[in-house]
Order: structure tokens, then C-alpha cells, then sequence
């Protein structure tokens, strides 16, 4: 009686807003979102460990990636395919945008509502924004209880996951039912390397939108032959919802402005690395009992 | 109804620093709007907590005394808060940007669909008018945040939503006590009537607390050290230049993610927010989710090899050159001056 689980982890292709060089911003002091590749999110990632790591202690088990974006994001779930995936759904809609993360979290968790699901994984937070919410969100909004901040899942049976998750000083072992969120910290495993014979059988994985663009082409043709190649693509259409719940309408918080970031300018004294002048500022910070 | 909330973090039954700054943050906005400032307290053992949140301005100290809120588990927590707010319609309710902050507030506002914003760095009450309606707001809260990487400093409101909520990191705000205490009168919450069953079904087995071992948001000097060191081994100077002034060690996000310290360490919009007398910022390029951090510090000086450095606009001292040549001569220098 070692029940197989059906695992989805919650996963978003972000800007890396890491490296953010010169080039990303323009003259004007925007965000130039065009210089900044497309990333798996990280903590997204180590998610995705977590659960890979769960399938294998439980044979028959599967893990899908549930990706809301533009179609391009369909890039993450081959690349989750090619890490260990079985598959996934990749939910797109023009209703969506300008979701909030409630209205975000709304929908993730109507099309949780129809794909199914016994467990839930999510990384902690995206870089693009580092609010944490949706995770948590989800959770309420399926009535399911929700452990954030998991590094390891210590044991799993069929009905509960006995977890270790990270305290702000410390840590912690909780004991929670299935169905359940977990989201996932940075410090759990880091996500495994992709399998080069993965990559071969699942570069060709397309959403039915990718297909139609091009319905002639040799990859269409793979597609068509091999259900595992096909990634489900939902849209507002395909899943139950509330649609005032959705995108703009749907999102309590709105953007009253954006400030791009200019640097206040202020007069730095200007020094060199050479002997006298780094002397001199110390003789500087001493007297004026800075240091010491 | 109408009032200012603030949720009340307890670390080891004492209350955390964050929610004392949210108070006189709170204090303040409750007086630009005319209503109460609101705490509300979950734990064990309380009795006698009011005082404390009294000298930090709040007037009503609404209590949650049962060994089920302690340690803090989520459902318990946002099933007893939500019943709360629903009771008692507050416009505005601040937890801390903490892991537990972070935890449950994002299920409060699922709960009561109402708007929430992470990490703010500045609350201020103001008016809005909506861009597509037309239509006026008075006396909203201006939720200020950096977002996109710290890129952009994103300005959010929750016109039609209440209550309107915010979390904010510890360190950002100012703890300030009262000149007389307020009221601190004690209002026992009706916990039970809000509690479900199904709140109690995550179990805590085991529980491990680290004593803090790094702590460098206390530190009057901190020395900082970014991907520009190079390298874990060259970080090690930072080390040594902090030992010889009495400084505290800190990092910007870029190093502790190359691997060169720990994330203890890292001071900005992910970490920890720093206001010392001197920040030594060595190999820091100054992208603005390091300095979010840091800016507020008395004086900084910068060492870095590129003269058009960001860090080097809010510098007092800018210092171009090699972090291998430089920091080995401060220590020099000091050495010799000091005596």
C-alpha cells in the first residue's frame, strides 16, 4: 500500500533580475525587460528537486509543472522535463494579465481544481517580485494547510509528509496531511542537472500553440505521434472560474506609480588607493571618533 | 472600525523588535487618520504584554492567550486573525515582513480577499484617484516597495479592498517610545468562535532553536564585502579589516550567492536592513537592493575600481582602487593611528 502520488509544483519563468547589468536599464532609467534572459525561477527549481525526489521514494508517482505566462513559459516545463518532469500545463490567457498575486493565486488554484493534484510544490518566492504570497495563497484558497520554507521532506506515507523547514533561527519538523502546499527554500537540495536522454526524447515537447504555428513541420509530426510530447495548455476557457476574480479586475492591489530608480547625487569625496590618502582618511576617522 | 492593526510577533514570548516599529509606525498613521492604533497578540502567557505595546502607542491591546498559539502554526493563527478583522473592520492592519509574517499574511489576505503588500520600505497615507475611473480615494495607504530586483521602487494602493495590508522587513522602521504610554487597554479575543477544527492538523514534532551567532544589525561599524572580492579566499580580508576596527561583517547578496559568506551576513532588500555610524562597503557595485539596505548609515565609504560605481552617488568617501591593495593598507593605516 505505498499509494502513487500525483505531484504538481507551481513554477514561473522570471526575468533574472540578478544580474542586472547596465544594458538593462534604458537611457531613461527603465527596466529594459528585453536585456534580461528568461530564467527558471530558482527556488522554483529546488521545488522541483523536492518533489523528483518524492516520485522516486513512491514508484508510479508523477510531477507536472503548473506554469501561468505568456507561451514562451512553456520553455520551463521542457526544461523541468528534461530535469525529471512527467509532464505539465501551462495556463495562458490574455484575462489573466495584470494579475495581482491573489488574482494569480486564483487562478493556479482553479486549475489545481482541474488537473488534480495530491501535493503541491512551489519555491518560496520569484525574484521578480520576492512577495512569497502566491504559495500561501493557493493554499487558502483550496482549503488545504500549507508549510512554507521546506528544505527536506524526512518521511512521506500515504496520507501525510513528515517535513523539515527553516525558522528564521533554527529550524523545525512538523507533521501535516496530504493535500498540502509546501513551498521550498534555497537552502533545501539543489535541483538535479538535466539527463542528456531526456533532453533527446523531450526536446521536441510543444504546447498545442506551437504546434499550430507551425502544423507541417517535422517536430508537429513528433508531437502528434507521442502523447508524452504534448503539453496541456489551458486557458480561462478550460478551467472553472470566477472571471470578475481574474487578472486586472480581479487584483484588490493596484500599481498607483513606478519610480525608476535614479541615484540621488551627492558629492563623494574621491580618493586614491595610494598610501597617503587612505592614511589620511584613517588619521580623519579616528579624530572625528568614527572608529576607535 | 476603521482603525490601525498590527500584529504582534513573539519570539520566545518576548515581542520582536519589528512589531515595535510597526507600532510608532502605526502611531503615526493612525493620528494622520484620527482612529485608534490596535494591537493584537497571539501566544501563551501573555499577561502583562499591554504594557509594553502601551509605551509604543497602542490604545487597545486585543489578546489571544492559549497554548495552541504557541509556538506560531499558520491555520490557527489566520483563522483567528481573519475573525478578528471580520469582527472588528480595521482600514489597515501591518504584520513584519518576517518568516512568519510572510507565512500567514498572504492567507489572510486569501481569506478576506483584500490586497496585500510585501516588504514595504515606507507606508504613508494620501489620496488617489484612479487612473481609468476617475474616481477619488481619500486617505488611502501608499504601500512603497522596491520590486523587479530592487530596479524599481513600485508605489501600490487597495482602493476598494479593507482592510489594506502591508508587511514590513525588520530594521526598515524606527522604534520610538511614547512620551506617556497610550491606554494599552486589554480586549481578550473571542478565539473560539473563530478557531475550525481542521486549524490544528499540521503538527509540530520537533523543534531547534539556534542561538543568534551573527547579529550585525546592532553594529555602530559594519565592513561589507561584495562580488567584487573576488573570491571566498579574498573575502577573508573583509574578516580582517572588521577584527582590527571592532566592525561587524556584512555582504551583499551578489557574495553571499557566489558562496563568499553567509546569509546572515547579506544587508539589503533580502536581508538585513543596516543603519551603522560607518559602512565600509568593499566590492560592492551599489545595485539598489544592496543599498535599500544600507543608505540610512551615518557615513560610507566605498573601495571600488570603477569610479562610476552606483555605491559611489551615496558615498561619503569614494575610494577607486584594487579591495586587495586598499583594505590591507586601512589596516595599516589604523594600526599606526590608533595608538
Amino acid at each position: 500500500m505505498n499509494k502513487a502520488l500525483k505531484i504538481v509544483v507551481l513554477a514561473k519563468q522570471v526575468p533574472d533580475t540578478r544580474n542586472v547589468g547596465k544594458d538593462a536599464m534604458t537611457p531613461e532609467g527603465t527596466v529594459n525587460r528585453a536585456a534580461l534572459p528568461a530564467i527558471f525561477n530558482p527556488e522554483d527549481l529546488n521545488a522541483l528537486e523536492l518533489a523528483l525526489r518524492l516520485k522516486e521514494q513512491r514508484p508510479g508517482s508523477t510531477v507536472h509543472i503548473l506554469t501561468m505566462g505568456p507561451f514562451r513559459a512553456a520553455d520551463i516545463i521542457r526544461e523541468a522535463m528534461f530535469r525529471g518532469a512527467d509532464g505539465g500545463y501551462l495556463l495562458t490567457d490574455r484575462k489573466f494579465a495584470g494579475s495581482d498575486t491573489l488574482a494569480t493565486s486564483y487562478a493556479l488554484s482553479c486549475a489545481l481544481r482541474k488537473v488534480g493534484y495530491d501535493l503541491i510544490v512551489a519555491g518560496r518566492q520569484a525574484i521578480d517580485g520576492d512577495t512569497a504570497q502566491v504559495g500561501p495563497q493557493v493554499a487558502e484558497k483550496l482549503g488545504l494547510p500549507q508549510v512554507t520554507y521546506v528544505e527536506e521532506i524526512e518521511r512521506a506515507d500515504d496520507a501525510s509528509l513528515v517535513i523539515r523547514r527553516r525558522l528564521e533561527h533554527g529550524s523545525e519538523v512538523v507533521e501535516c496531511p496530504m493535500p498540502a502546499v509546501i513551498t521550498v527554500n534555497s537552502s533545501a537540495p539543489a535541483v538535479r542537472p538535466k539527463n542528456a536522454r531526456r533532453v533527446m526524447k523531450y526536446k521536441y515537447a510543444m504546447i498545442p500553440t506551437e504546434i499550430a504555428a507551425a502544423p507541417d513541420s517535422e517536430q508537429a509530426r513528433m508531437v502528434a505521434a507521442h502523447d508524452y510530447l504534448q503539453i496541456t495548455e489551458l486557458t480561462v476557457a478550460d478551467i472553472d472560474t470566477d472571471e470578475n476574480q481574474l487578472g486586472f479586475a480581479g487584483s484588490p492591489t493596484k500599481v498607483k506609480k513606478i519610480e525608476n530608480i535614479v541615484f540621488q547625487a551627492k558629492e563623494a569625496k574621491r580618493l586614491t588607493g595610494a598610501d597617503a590618502d587612505i592614511n589620511e582618511l584613517m588619521v580623519e576617522l579616528i579624530a572625528s571618533h568614527t572608529l576607535g | 472600525m476603521d482603525n490601525v492593526f498590527v500584529y504582534i510577533e513573539l519570539e520566545n514570548g518576548a515581542v520582536a523588535d519589528v512589531s515595535l516599529e510597526l507600532l510608532t509606525k502605526g502611531r503615526e498613521l493612525a493620528d494622520r487618520l484620527g482612529v485608534k492604533l490596535e494591537a493584537v497578540a497571539m501566544g501563551e502567557n501573555l499577561a502583562g504584554i499591554e504594557k509594553e505595546l502601551a509605551k509604543y502607542g497602542a490604545d487597545t491591546v486585543w489578546v489571544a492567550d492559549d497554548k495552541i498559539f504557541a509556538p506560531f502554526r499558520t491555520l490557527p493563527h489566520t483563522s483567528v486573525l481573519c475573525g478578528l478583522i471580520e469582527a472588528e473592520k480595521p482600514q489597515i492592519v501591518l504584520f513584519g515582513a518576517t518568516p512568519v509574517g510572510r507565512d500567514f499574511a498572504p492567507r489572510v489576505s486569501s481569506a478576506l480577499h483584500s490586497g496585500l503588500t510585501a516588504d514595504c520600505t515606507q507606508l504613508e497615507i494620501g489620496d488617489h484617484k484612479d487612473a481609468k475611473t476617475g474616481k477619488e480615494y481619500k486617505d488611502l495607504l501608499y504601500q512603497i516597495r522596491p520590486a523587479f530586483g530592487g530596479n524599481i521602487i513600485a508605489w501600490i494602493v487597495n482602493p476598494d479592498h479593507r482592510p489594506q495590508m502591508a508587511t514590513v522587513r525588520e530594521g526598515v522602521m524606527r522604534k520610538a517610545e511614547m512620551a506617556a504610554p497610550a491606554a494599552g487597554e486589554v480586549k481578550p479575543i473571542a478565539w473560539k468562535d473563530y478557531l475550525k477544527d481542521t486549524d490544528l492538523a499540521v503538527r509540530i514534532i520537533d523543534r531547534h532553536i539556534e542561538e543568534r551567532k551573527i547579529n550585525i544589525k546592532g553594529a555602530s561599524v559594519i565592513v561589507a564585502g561584495g562580488y567584487g572580492m573576488g573570491s571566498k579566499e579574498n573575502f577573508k580580508l573583509v574578516h580582517e579589516l572588521a577584527d582590527v576596527l571592532g566592525a561587524e561583517v556584512g555582504a551583499s547578496r551578489a557574495a553571499v550567492d557566489a558562496g563568499f559568506t553567509e546569509h546572515a551576513r547579506q544587508v539589503g532588500q533580502t536581508g538585513v536592513t543596516v543603519r551603522p555610524k560607518l559602512y565600509i562597503a568593499c566590492g560592492i557595485s551599489g545595485q539598489i537592493q544592496h543599498t535599500a539596505g544600507m543608505d540610512q548609515s551615518s557615513m560610507i565609504i566605498s573601495i571600488n575600481t570603477d569610479p562610476e560605481a552606483p555605491i559611489n552617488k551615496i558615498a561619503d568617501y569614494a575610494i577607486t582602487g584594487d579591495v586587495n591593495e586598499v583594505i590591507p593598507k586601512m589596516i595599516k593605516y589604523y594600526k599606526q593611528n590608533s595608538k
